[in-house]
Order: structure tokens, then sequence, then C-alpha cells
């Protein structure tokens, strides 16, 4: 179909695509967790960011454009076809600005906004505990009141990009008394302030793309408060549906992979040389018609997120059934690449390594069957769990 | 661009749930089943009432000139109530054909008489539609095959998985046009029949979820055991990625031929609909699979649309065919 884009959307299109056509690097850039990896990520966010399109959604005074949804939605399609690095600020980017925007001051913004667009400030995320995972609500981590400001204490764990991060939001127990709910609040802290205890965990790839932090008497000023003091779950749920949505897994990552499961089945790859070919069974079936129907189901996937992405635009999507829905399409995605590569997949690195992440897709932004609780009850109605 | 339903259109929409909330279809699905069309056929006339057999109607034949976009709200909503009949023959395909062909009296004639509400029509098209759907009691069953059409004749009625539906081989007859292009009729057909299917989902989910909401066991309702309920969002979660691609097709086939999104939302549609189904089936349990619940009119309908206007199988292979043509993503637009 033709999405009828208007002149602008397509000036802007056009723009973004020859930018990146001619600035994205050549080839893969450091593993985004490792010191090398930092500095050259952040480097190209400054690139990015010069060019006006390190968040074009945002206001213009913090570094946006002011452009409407579309145009987000656009950026990202382009920026994922171009092969263009992953975003090291994304936690930021994707989650915390668009809580700060919702329930920051003005100060918070014009302080926040601006370094994290350049990628001067890189931030992680601290939500989950070694006892809070998928019941957030029993975190323990606490902020003591002391005078100016907040005192934390505690341990928070599966942080993503913690090991190269500047600071990171999350919530803390504030009031003694109160329980599961209530009683919480929301604050950004500095990752080096005294007090603080970064330990990376190597993930399933080998690099430490989470860590576990540990908090003893880390001082918070009042100005690092998101919201109302006990108002932060609410503050939060609304960074968990921005987590969980379009924001964070625009439809250019999908779409992307599926043109090249796409390429992949048209061009299979050759098999290594010094060995024999084995002559074809009768009754093996053509190399290509193996695997069609699984390709043609994946690329229609990922097509129908990416329309369900620009629906969005004029009908919310709920942000459980969003994010059950690209979790899962990401894993069909590369099953079906390593699939198709055979025995030879493992020696994929492209692949594999694409592969390993979206398997972290169902677990993180809260596991998919938290999501199909809350789908359950809240879309569709249906009564409480006993818990 | 326009991948949701208008005011209008929601409009529309609710107005034909109340004309079929109120038609009793359990009934009239029955007496259909039993071969007594007569409750069905008054159920079209009003349907013609209402706008909807005329929708692809040219107006000067009494119709109502619509969109792709009008139809699948249509098509949803009768599906929705699982109306039996030829329904994307006799709303979408046919009408297109006729049109066509209507420099002719005969097509013009029967062009007026669908708008009114007086004619059915039924349709074979090899290899999408290799018999006529309820071809016993259609007034007019055409064969499309390759440029030409012809009006063909029923003849001994085969039994169908889907009771309420009567399938029959089809003698072609008399030459009705010859030198016609019919993909563009049958895309809209294939459309029809995906938004048909993605009404049969959404219903089937409703009264799942309904049912899991009054059903207790273990002194709970059913619907809050995650084994249930989980479920349930599956279900919901492949309704809410379908439509999209369903309001793309209607968008693609506005101002193309659209193949391909087409062929995506018959896909999705289906598997939406399917799984829509065998949940259903799941949760209301055995109760679920008697013929005095009413269930059996939904899952009959999706399994043997499903398999209609284009297997999933066929589908997925245009879509590959066109992708490897286009050797790209095409991303705004081109499938066309």
């Amino acid at each position: 179909m033709n999405l009828d884009l208007d002149e602008a959307a397509v000036r802007f299109r056009d723009e973004v695509r020859d930018w990146l056509a001619a600035n994205v690097p050549a080839g893969p850039l450091p593993g985004v967790d490792t010191t090398a990896g930092d500095l050259a990520h952040r480097s190209w966010e400054r690139r990015l960011a010069a060019a006006g399109l390190a968040a074009v959604g945002w206001p213009a005074e913090y570094g946006g454009r002011a452009a409407p949804p579309l145009h987000t939605l656009l950026f990202d399609e382009e920026y994922h076809a171009a092969g263009a690095p992953v975003r090291i600020g994304q936690n930021g980017l994707f989650l915390l600005a668009p809580t700060l925007l919702a329930h920051g001051t003005a100060e918070q913004c014009a302080r926040i906004l601006p370094p994290m667009a350049r990628a001067e400030q890189v931030w992680a995320q601290a939500w989950s505990e070694p006892d809070a995972g998928s019941d957030l609500a029993a975190l323990r981590s606490r902020a003591r009141r002391v005078d100016g400001g907040w005192s934390l204490s505690g341990q928070k764990t599966w942080s993503s990009r913690a090991v190269v991060a500047d600071r990171a939001f999350g919530l803390f127990r504030s009031a003694p008394g109160e329980r599961r709910h209530r009683g919480l609040t929301y604050l950004m802290f500095d990752l080096r302030a005294p007090g603080v205890t970064v330990r990376p965990v190597r993930q399933l790839d080998g690099a430490a793309g989470f860590a576990e932090i540990f908090l003893d008497d880390v001082f918070v000023p009042d100005a690092d408060v998101i919201g109302e003091p006990g108002d932060g779950w609410r503050v939060a749920m609304s960074t968990a549906a921005h987590e969980r949505g379009l924001s964070l897994r625009g439809p250019g990552r999908f779409t992307a992979a599926a043109d090249r499961l796409v390429q992949l089945w048209l061009h299979p790859r050759p098999a290594p040389r010094a060995v024999s070919k084995p002559p074809k069974q009768p009754w093996e079936p053509a190399e290509q018609d193996r695997h069609g129907d699984r390709v043609a189901g994946a690329w229609i996937r990922a097509r129908a997120y990416r329309m369900a992405a620009y629906a969005s635009l004029e009908r919310p999507v709920p942000p459980s059934a969003t994010k059950l829905f690209w979790s899962e399409l990401d894993v069909l995605l590369h099953e079906t690449a390593l699939d198709m590569l055979g025995p030879l997949a493992e020696t994929d690195p492209e692949w594999t390594a694409g592969y390993l992440f979206s398997l972290a897709g169902p677990i993180y932004a809260g596991t998919n069957e938290i999501q199909r609780d809350t789908l359950a009850q809240r879309v569709l109605g249906l009564p409480r769990e006993p818990r | 661009m326009r991948l949701a339903p208008s005011t209008e259109q929601l409009a529309f929409a609710a107005a034909l749930h109340g004309l079929l909330a109120a038609a009793d279809l359990p009934k009239v699905s029955t007496a259909w089943a039993d071969g007594d069309p007569g409750a069905g056929r008054a159920l079209w006339s009003a349907l013609a009432g209402a706008g909807v057999t005329g929708l692809l109607v040219p107006e000067r034949w009494g119709g109502q000139d619509a969109g792709p976009d009008d139809l699948i709200v249509a098509c949803e909503e009768l599906g929705h109530h699982a109306v039996p009949g030829p329904l994307a023959e006799s709303i979408a395909a046919v009408p297109a054909l006729l049109t066509a062909a209507a420099t002719r009296p005969g097509p013009r004639e029967w062009l007026a008489a669908l708008a009114e509400g007086r004619l059915t029509a039924s349709l074979v098209a090899p290899p999408w539609l290799p018999l006529a759907a309820d071809g016993d009691s259609a007034d007019l069953i055409l064969v499309a095959d390759g440029a030409e059409i012809r009006q063909g004749h029923a003849r001994s009625v085969l039994p169908s998985l889907n009771p309420a539906r009567r399938l029959s081989e089809v003698t072609p007859g008399e030459l009705i046009a010859s030198g016609q292009d019919s993909r563009r009729a049958m895309e809209l057909g294939a459309l029809a029949c995906s938004a048909q299917l993605l009404g049969a989902a959404r219903a089937l989910l409703e009264r799942s979820v309904d049912h899991a909401k009054q059903r207790a066991q273990f002194g709970r309702p059913i619907g809050s055991f995650q084994a249930v309920r989980h479920q349930l969002a599956d279900v919901a979660v492949a309704i809410e990625f379908a439509q999209p691609l369903l309001y793309a097709a209607a968008v693609a086939l506005r101002s193309g031929p659209g193949p391909l999104d087409v062929s995506a939302a018959k896909v999705t549609c289906g598997e939406a609909a399917r799984l829509a189904a065998r949940v259903a089936l799941q949760v209301h349990g055995a109760v679920g699979y008697t013929r005095e619940h009413g269930l059996w009119r939904w899952l009959g309908l999706v399994r043997v649309l499903d398999l209609a206007w284009g297997t999933p199988s066929w589908h997925r292979a245009r879509i590959l065919t066109g992708l490897a043509g286009a050797g790209t993503s095409l991303p705004d637009g081109g499938f066309d």
C-alpha cells in the first residue's frame, strides 16, 4: 500500500535517508558495553545530535524538532534500514525522556534532556532487585529523607547499560511504613557518586550488557525526584508503558530483519569449500521450497507490526499487546534465519548475535507472562488471578 | 492514510451490529444448515436496506459505489455475527465482475437486483474457489476462469465441514464476458473474506471472555486462571495485529491492485481467526462442542474461510514471489 506521506514527511524521510547514507559507519562499531564501544557509540550519537536527529519528537529547546509522531516512526525505519549503530542512549531517550516530558519539571527537562541527546550523559535503568523482578512492587531499596534530599541504600540488578552509563533512574521505598505500590519515589542518581558500586554481569553473548548496582548511603538532591515523593509507582508505570510500547521498539528493527531474512532466502549462503558436495537425495526438497512458507510468514508478521505502528497514530494499541507481539516476532525472525542457515548458522555472527538478543525480549520490559496477565485484566476485563 | 475505521464507519458498523443482533442469527443459521434459506433471504433483504448488498454496486445501478474500506467494515460485522451465505461473493467479487461487464443488460439487471437484495450470487473461480458456496440457493452463479466469465449451473450439493454452508459443483453455461481482467474482483473477494475472518475472531474472543468470566470451577471464575487468561490474551494480540493489515489492504485496493497487501491480510486474519477458534473451543470446554451451543457457527465458518479465497500457503507463496521480483522491502508502497 502507499502510505500517502505528506510533503513534509517525505522531505523529512529523504533528509534522514541521505544523512544516514552519508554518515553511518561502514563497519560495525565495537560492542556498546566495552570501553572502546562506549566511546565510539557516544561519538556517533554526538553526530546524530548535531544533525538534529537524536530525538526528533522532543521539543526544540531540548534538542528535538517537535516533529509529529509520524516522523519519529519514519526516523526509526530509516535508521534500522541503514544498519546504523545501537543507540547507546536508548534507556534515557526512550524510557526516561518520555517520563520527564510527562511528569518532570521544566528545570529537569532543561538540565537533563540536552546532554542526554548528545550522549554526554548515558542512562541506565534501575528497576529490578534480587527479590523484585516480575513483582516489582516487592522492591526494598530505600530512599531515606536527609537534609536537602534523599539517601539511597539497597541493591538493583539487571540494570541495562549500567557498566558504561553515567546516571540511572529507578524506584525507591521512601515511606518505611507503606507497603507494595505505596510510598515509592522515582529518583535519578549518579552512578559515579560516592557509595555506588557497579558490578558488571556478563550476558549470554559474553558481553557485560547489564550490571548489579549496590547503593550505600548515596545522596540524591530533591531536584532529582521525578513527580511527587511517594507517587513513584504511578510515574514509573507511565515509563513502563513506553518501554513495552512502540517507543522502545519501533518497527524498523523488525522490518529490517525481515528484509534480511528474505535476502537470505533469495541468496542462500554458499557452503564452505573443500567439502565435496553430496548428491541430492531424491526425497530432498529444493532448498528454497523448504523454507519459503516460514520466511513469508515471518515477513508478514513484521509487516503487521509496521502497519500497527502506523495505525497507532490513529488509534491507540495496548502496550502489553505491543510488547508481546514484537518480542515474539523478534524470536521468530531469528529462529527462521538460523533454521535456514542450517549447520552454518552457529558461525554466522550477525544472525547469532541478533538471535541471542531476541531471546531476551520475552523477558525484559516486563515478562510476557506479566504482559498477558495485564492484557487479560485491563483490556479483556477478566478477573484478577489470586495472588 | 487510514489504518483505522473513521467515525462514520464506526457508526455504520454499530448500526449493522444492531440489525444483526436483532435478527436471531442462531435460528437463521440453523435453518440455513437444514437447507431452508427463507430466513436467510429475509435477512439478506434487510442487509440490502442497510446498504450492505449494494456497497460495490455503482450508483447508477442502485448501489453505493463505496470503497474497499467500507466493504471491510461491513464484512467484519457479518463475520462477527457468523452470517451464513455466499457473502464475499455476493457483496464483493460478483458486483465487481458484473460492473466490468455492465455494457450488457444482463449484468446491469443483476447489479440492480443485488443492490435491492433480490438476488444472491455465488462464484466459481479456480484455484481459489473450485466449488460454488451455497450454489444451490444462489440466484446467480458466475464461473470466472481465466479471462472468460460464464454463468454457471449448480449440480449436486456436497456437504461442508461448516454445517451452514452448502457447496455445489458447477457446469459452466452461457458466456457473460470475455477478455475481462477479473483480478481486482478476486482481490476484493479475498479482502471481504479476510474481514469476515477478523470479525469472527473478535466474536469468538468476546464469547470466550464472557464465558471465562461466568464459568466457575474450583470456586473461582475460570478467567482468573493463568492457563486460561494467557490463551485469551494471545488471541487478543493476534486480532490487534491483524486489523492494521486488513485496513492496509483496503487502502492499497483503493488506489491499485494491491495483491501482496491482500495476501498479508488474508493470511493474518485467518491465523487470528483460527487461533481464536481453537482457544474458544478449549475455553468453553465440552459445552462448546455441542450443537445446542452456538459456537459451531463460528468454528465451521473460520476453518473453511481460511482455506477459501486462496489458502494461507498460496498467499504466502504470492508474497515471496512479489518480494523476489522486487528484491527489496518496498518501504512505502510499490506493492502495486
